[in-house]
């Protein structure tokens, strides 16, 4: 019964503020933040429940019954879910909470929480979901949400587009998806995630001939197909390269959405559902590294672009993007437990990130561009040191929780494989490059002389409590969460592929950790050299390498590509089939059909003439023609 | 025998001239030959009180009233056809073929009534009541087992009188509300 | 005496020409005539029937038939007089308000 009400109290709490908002207005957060924190509560009480063994199976209600096609709403709870749960509940929870604060006075308070009762309520229902159906239907559910929040200022244009294109790109992998989910049933013939396990190992070898309908021959192994149409979802979801365009762009909805949805939850639903699918990544090599090498491109692609922007909020967009392709990349080597416990810490301390910035840009009165920041680590104390101690945790500083989780994925990958040797040194490169990018963020925005508007540096101060308390229990989180053995927990849900076993002791996993730690404290001090010390040095790099500079200022030019390649013609064809067909046929027939029923009336018009003797004449050629018919026949 | 195709022929040589005379007046005049020689076509079929009848309603009021109005209309010589001439004309003879192929094709074997003399017999004798004519045969039957249509006929020519009188008053058809 | 079907032709041939008469005429006195030759018509074929099926029901419905006629025709030229006190004319072909 408790599980039901996990989900079931921030959905109550959509309906409730949906309904009154008109009414409850800036009283929201009375409904929104008890309901998340009484599913937190619950959450707690899972995981109690689960820690010592047997997962959790719940029915709710059989949805659709015909004949074969069995699907029901039910509950499956084993530790990872569990985990999961409490990632949301929390985060969720602070972000209701820094709501009140920074969404105070806004037009569209009752509607912000409301739609944020409908996220959590469809993120908890995805990860509770014992079906691939139900999995696939919150999937959309929470896109929906996403769209709907990025779009909360819906009145300015920027807004509408990246809400828009967020939901088109997401729809763009989860066709894959969709696919994904319909293989499955076909495969399998039913879509219960424990059923499908269970038979996943019979059909290993099955493979399909594509070409088998036009007599050629190209033989297709089965899961793997399937596996990579799953990961098509998972790569829209969780922004992998190359569909990550729309989560930069979704920064333009609230700071406290970015925090909630974009860093910790949402996208990293897609790292839920790899890690999730284990038993049946774990027959197909070949899915496996398509996934460890999409994760591994992103987080080395999207770190360069991270390290040349100007926006305080890209730049953490595109580290949570770097992030998600590391957790990508140790799940596509069979290292899920290191995925996962890498996505539960970088859910604290990109959530503080996030919240964070976000109170910078409430005390700026919504200044992003940190070249207009500087000395506020002094003007914002609390803000600042939170915001540190995620950096620190984020670039992997020893005795964070990032420190712990990203090493563990790195020596999981050193010990898988020559392909999971190259991907330990992008890893490592791209720790490096975490590391500077992300104090670079603190050195310019924080420290060195104000470069704000002297008559705004006046009225700075730290925002309200309710924006201040969550950002503490972040950063308390930041740290502890390395300390809560994760791992052991995790570890007997998620098996890793035959074969794989991450040494965790032994030189190479010392030496693993030692260059890591190097690579993230040179990339601090490196930072220190250029923004601290010697500040003309970025501007003579950005004068030698100008174009290497203007790629990665503007994200190497995917969106442009995008739009050539794609966007454009798609809007030429739609032109030219509003021109050519919707004008001319279908116009035509309509208007046609309209012209033609005037041409018949002018037609019949003329027997009203009006005569009597022309209607007595009608009379009687009626009269006897029908005497004639009788006559005849 | 005779007085049949006499009648009969009169008959139709009056009616196509009604039809095809321009003059009204003379058209009038048909009317009159005709209907004078259907009422003695009626006294052949043994209705004298319709023969009569005939001839005062229809010869004495009826073409009375259209010539009162013929002439107080002062109605000249009409120009010419309508232009369906043709088209109504052969319309009239594709359906008098139409008629006759019909009666033919009945095989009508009505026979005139016989008496006990093997004579013809008049209608008050064919309907067995000792009658002094058809006048009251017809008027025994009138109010008898008639008598709701003829008081509506009564009705019918008291509302035609109505309708008439209205209809010809000056003001009737004209500004409505005022006067 | 001549057989049924001969007084039926002559009905006929009257009726007939009264229809044409409504046809072609174009004056409206005389297209009433020409009614007036229809029901006359009838009248003959009602008489000749009573006679040979010895049932003196159809002169009776003669002579309704008759006042009928009669009404009809004082309401009808009462209608042409008021008709002509609008437009001058007993021309038919005038009265085509209704056209189109």
């Amino acid at each position: 019964m408790t599980y039901i009400l996990i989900p079931l109290l921030p959905l109550v709490a959509f309906v409730v503020i949906g309904l009154l908002g008109h009414w409850i207005r800036e009283r929201a957060h009375w409904i929104a933040v008890p309901a998340v924190v009484g599913s937190f509560l619950l959450s707690l009480h899972t995981l109690s429940d689960v820690v010592h063994g047997e997962p959790i199976r719940m029915t709710l209600y059989s949805w659709i019954s015909s004949g074969s096609f069995q699907v029901n709403v039910g509950f499956y709870i084993d530790p990872l879910v569990a985990a999961m749960l409490l990632l949301v509940t929390v985060v969720s929870g602070l972000v209701h909470v820094y709501s009140i604060g920074y969404m105070d006075g806004e037009r569209g308070y009752a509607r912000f929480f409301s739609y944020m009762g409908l996220f959590t309520f469809s993120m908890i229902m995805l990860v509770m979901s014992d079906n691939f159906l139900q999995l696939y239907v919150f999937w959309e559910a929470v896109g929906l949400c996403s769209y709907l929040l990025i779009g909360h200022w819906y009145e300015r244009k920027s807004a509408a587009d990246a809400a828009t294109k967020a939901f088109v790109v997401n729809r763009i992998g989860d066709f894959g998806f969709g696919l994904g989910v319909i293989l499955v049933f076909a495969m399998f013939g039913t879509l219960q995630y424990e059923q499908v396990f269970a038979k996943a190992a019979s059909h290993a070898g099955d493979t399909i001939n594509f070409l088998g309908a036009l007599g050629g021959d190209w033989p297709v192994h089965l899961l793997t197909l399937l596996c990579v149409l799953l990961f098509m979802g998972a790569v829209g979801k969780s922004a992998q390269v190359p569909l990550h365009v729309w989560l930069p762009d979704a920064m333009e909805g609230p700071t406290p959405i970015s925090a909630l949805i974009h860093a910790a939850t949402m996208v990293t639903a897609g790292v839920f559902m790899v890690a999730r699918f284990a038993p049946l990544y774990n027959l197909s090599p070949t899915a496996m590294g398509v996934v460890a090498v999409t994760g591994g491109v992103t987080a080395i692609f999207a770190a360069t672009i991270a390290l040349t922007q100007n926006d305080i909020k890209r730049v953490v967009a595109y580290s949570t993007v770097s992030q998600l392709g590391y957790m990508m990349m140790a799940c596509g080597l069979g290292a899920y437990t290191a995925g996962m416990y890498h996505l539960l810490t970088h859910g604290a301390f990109k959530a503080l990130l996030f919240l964070a910035c976000g109170s910078v840009i409430i005390a700026l009165h919504h200044e992003q561009d940190i070249r207009r920041m500087g000395g506020l680590k002094d003007t914002l104390p609390i803000t600042y040191w939170t915001f540190v101690i995620g950096s620190l945790a984020l670039a992997g500083f020893p005795l964070t929780a990032g420190f712990f989780s990203k090493d563990e994925i790195l020596i999981s990958a050193w010990s898988a494989g020559p392909l999971g040797k190259t991907l330990a040194v992008v890893g490592l490169a791209t720790a490096f490059l975490t590391a500077f990018y992300s104090f670079r963020l603190v050195f310019v925005a924080f420290w060195g002389p104000s470069r704000l508007d002297p008559k705004q540096a006046r009225h700075i101060h730290e925002p309200v409590v309710t924006m201040t308390v969550p950002l503490l229990v972040l950063a308390v989180l930041s740290i502890a969460t390395g300390y809560l053995g994760i791992p052991g927990f995790l570890t007997p849900v998620l098996p890793g592929p035959p074969g794989l076993t991450p040494a965790h002791e032994g030189a190479a996993a010392w030496g693993i950790m030692g260059i890591a730690t190097l690579m993230g404290l040179g990339g601090i001090a490196l930072a220190y050299v250029f923004y601290v010390l010697k500040p003309v040095l970025p501007d003579r790099l950005v004068q030698q390498w100008n174009s290497l500079y203007a790629g990665s200022l503007n994200k190497w030019y995917v969106d442009e590509l995008y739009d050539m390649a794609f966007v454009r013609p798609t809007i030429e064809a739609a032109n030219d089939l509003w021109r050519w067909f919707d004008v001319r046929v279908i116009d035509g027939a309509v208007n046609g059909f309209a012209e033609a029923v005037a041409l018949w009336s002018r037609t019949l018009r003329v027997i009203q003439s009006g005569e009597v003797q022309h209607y007595a004449l009608a009379m009687a050629l009626g009269a006897v023609v029908i005497l004639g018919v009788y006559l005849l026949l | 025998m005779f007085s049949f195709f006499y009648f009969g022929t009169i008959i139709v040589l009056a009616a196509f001239l009604v039809v095809a005379l321009r003059n009204p007046v003379y058209s009038v005049i048909a009317l009159l030959i005709m209907f004078f020689h259907m009422a003695g076509l009626f006294i052949t079929l043994h209705a004298e009180f319709l023969a009569a009848v005939q001839i005062i309603v229809y010869a004495g009021a009826i073409l009375v009233l259209y010539l009162f109005v013929v002439m107080l209309l002062n109605l000249k010589r009409d120009d010419s056809y309508q232009r369906q001439l043709w088209l109504g004309v052969g319309l009239g003879g594709v359906a008098l073929a139409e008629v006759i192929s019909l009666v033919i094709s009945a095989h009508l074997t009505v026979s005139p009534p016989l008496n006990e003399a093997g004579r013809l017999a008049t209608s008050a004798q064919t309907a067995g009541v000792v009658a002094q004519g058809n006048t009251e045969l017809i008027g025994a039957l009138l109010y008898t087992k008639y008598l709701f249509p003829f008081e509506l006929a009564s009705l019918i020519l008291l509302v035609a009188m109505i309708g008439a009188i209205l209809l010809t008053k000056k003001g009737i058809l004209e500004a409505k509300g005022d006067s | 005496m001549v057989p049924l079907s001969y007084y039926m032709m002559l009905s006929a041939i009257v009726f007939l020409t009264g229809l044409v008469g409504v046809l072609i005429r174009r004056n409206i006195i005389i297209l009433l005539l020409s009614i007036e030759l229809m029901l006359n018509a009838t009248n003959i074929n009602f008489v000749a029937f009573s006679y040979y099926l010895h049932d003196p029901a159809g002169q009776v419905f003669v002579f309704f038939a008759l006042t009928v006629a009669a009404a009809e025709v004082a309401v009808g030229l009462a209608i042409i007089l008021a008709l002509y006190r609008g437009k001058a004319t007993v021309n038919i072909e005038e009265f085509n308000l209704m056209k189109g």
